[in-house]
């Protein structure tokens, strides 16, 4: 008893006892590597001669970071990944055609579940805590090690509550939870500690909210974000035919804090350089002039998110000489999106749509930033030159407020009236 | 003993290696780049034997390992700060990067000061100052982890 949804999993997953602060060695259920971090782990993989995977169903590679190849050294990474995978017959690689961004793309396709106990090698592996799994990430060696014996060393987190009541209003956005959020801990606030969502709001929230809330709760330094099942998450599994076990936290389980954010009283909120914890109202930012809009990533590139850009932009035209860019998460959600007409409309606003990548969300490739150049984003991180150029400034926002921003040129709140907000 | 290099609170995995160059993982080739989004000049001037100190959640951010590569291969016998992401202390152990929690390091020692560490024994001292300071110990969880000489070696033996 007086146990967390997190510590429930954990202990699901271990013969070991699990309280606070003790270290478990936990079974896996998935494991997951991206371009980038997968050759870091085939290297520490290779040098220790092991010869086998723990079990090819359980691990997932997702080349997404720099691909398509950016240049001829990703390409070589890329290579290497693809004879990993190609060696030890790993089932779930995801090559360019029908891949998507890894945190998107597993979801999508059946591969996370409640209950599930899983690491990445990709600090946004935390998104999957919306289907109430333990979801975490890890590095490159820490994968290594778990391809090799299924298994992952934890500390037992202490858990802080975040209840959610009411209802948002108008363009409020799971961003702007996350984001209100991470404003109220900081970016170290809920280090080392599981955030256990709660309350009443969580209903009103749809899953593409709730992933991305999960997605960015490392922002704030967190273990793993994690909700509670409820019918949305079992219409979102069904649909991908999963079975699947539903833990709940006991209700004397123990939280060492509890924050209660109220939803109805939200307004859009921006995320200013150099911290994502750095919160202000976007209405109250209109003096910030911005040469390029990022709308994407593995925090708001999915269905709803291009269908509230392209209602906003639908008929309209950007202001000239703005760069709107705009990444569907994954293959399915491009083709999606076509189909319901929202690329035509992003396209005749005056956006460029492009293929799905992390691309520059994390400074990769295709939309770096010069010199002093300011960017809104629905990326996750505006650090010190995460985007590009060391003097460019990174604003981050939700879907609605990036669309509305690319019209005028500046940052810039979507219609309708907030209440009291921030 | 080495000098010390001083930074901040959040130093983030993004400015100890930016992505730009993390098409490649090669050790050294990272070190090339280490910390130039903040200290342009430290590649050029690290030594073997220096030590980083910091101050709040050091290596907040991406899980990139390459952070952790990219200091070791730099020279950095260790990282000292009040506090770090949670990411970057299990990769740092699991390479083989000592990092130390220390309350009183950030506000004892100042950028080039001189600095010996001795973490098995629990002291650093600063050479400059001539003052030693007291090092937590590890949890024996971890010092498993660091004695087996990293993670991979640790699995090989429970095997």
């Amino acid at each position: 008893m007086k146990m967390t949804m997190t510590q429930k999993i954990m202990a699901a997953h271990t013969d070991q006892a699990v309280y606070p602060g003790a270290y478990i060695h936990c079974d896996l259920d998935m494991l997951l590597g991206n371009d980038i971090t997968t050759p870091v782990a085939i290297d520490a993989f290779q040098m220790h001669q092991h010869k086998e995977v723990f079990d090819r169903k359980k691990i997932s590679i997702v080349p997404d970071h720099f691909t398509p190849n950016k240049d001829i050294a990703s390409a070589l990474q890329c290579q290497k990944v693809r004879r990993f995978v190609q060696e030890h017959k790993i089932e779930h690689y995801f090559e360019i055609g029908e891949m998507g961004i890894e945190h998107a793309l597993l979801p999508e396709k059946g591969l996370v579940k409640s209950g599930d106990m899983i690491i990445g090698a990709d600090s946004h592996t935390c998104t999957f805590g919306a289907l109430g799994a333990f979801s975490t990430g890890i590095g490159s060696t820490d994968l290594a090690a778990a391809m090799v014996t299924g298994k992952c060393w934890f500390k037992v987190p202490e858990a802080i509550e975040v209840e959610l009541i009411g209802k948002p209003n108008g363009y409020v956005s799971g961003k702007d939870v996350i984001l209100k959020l991470i404003g109220i801990l900081g970016v170290d606030g809920a280090r080392y500690k599981s955030l256990e969502f709660t309350g009443e709001g969580i209903s009103h929230l749809s899953m593409d909210d709730r992933f991305t809330i999960s997605n960015m709760v490392i922002e704030a330094g967190a273990k793993n974000g994690i909700f509670p099942v409820d019918e949305k998450t079992k219409a979102y599994m069904d649909a991908n035919h999963l079975d699947y076990p539903i833990y709940e936290a006991d209700e004397d389980a123990i939280y060492i804090e509890k924050i209660t954010i109220d939803l109805s009283t939200l307004e859009p909120i921006v995320a200013k350089p150099h911290l994502p914890s750095n919160i202000e109202k976007a209405a109250k930012l209109n003096h910030i002039l911005i040469d390029q809009v990022v709308i994407g990533s593995c925090t708001n590139g999915r269905l709803s998110d291009l269908r509230i850009a392209a209602e906003i932009l639908s008929g309209k035209k950007i202001k000239k000489g703005l760069r709107l860019i705009v990444f569907p998460a994954t293959q399915k959600i491009y083709l999606e999106a076509m189909r319901a007409g929202y690329i035509e409309s992003i396209i005749e606003a005056g956006g460029i749509v492009s293929t799905p990548t992390c691309g520059p969300c994390l400074g990769g490739h295709m939309g770096i930033l010069g010199e002093n150049e300011k960017c809104l984003a629905t990326t996750n991180r505006n650090f010190v030159g995460r985007m590009g150029h060391v003097t460019s400034e990174i604003y981050l926002s939700s879907p609605a407020v990036a669309a509305a921003s690319s019209l005028t040129g500046y940052i810039t709140t979507p219609g309708g009236n907030y209440g009291e907000g921030l | 003993m080495g000098k010390v290099y001083k930074y901040g609170d959040h130093i983030d995995t993004d400015v100890i290696i930016p992505a730009r160059y993390l098409n490649v993982h090669e050790p050294n080739q990272l070190a090339a780049h280490c910390m130039e989004d903040i200290d342009f000049e430290f590649k050029n001037t690290v030594k073997v034997g220096d030590v980083i100190i910091a101050g709040e959640n050091f290596g907040c951010g991406s899980s990139r390992e390459h952070a952790p590569i990219a200091i070791k291969a730099s020279g950095i016998q260790c990282v000292i700060a009040k506090s770090f992401a949670r990411i970057f202390l299990r990769n740092a152990f699991n390479i083989g990067l000592p990092v130390i929690e220390s309350d009183c390091a950030y506000d004892e020692f100042n950028e080039k000061d001189e600095i010996e560490v001795d973490y098995g024994k629990g002291w650093m001292i600063n050479k400059t100052t001539q003052k030693q300071y007291k090092v937590n110990p590890l949890p024996a969880f971890m010092m498993h982890i660091v004695e087996k000489g990293g993670l991979m070696n640790s699995i090989r033996e429970e095997r």
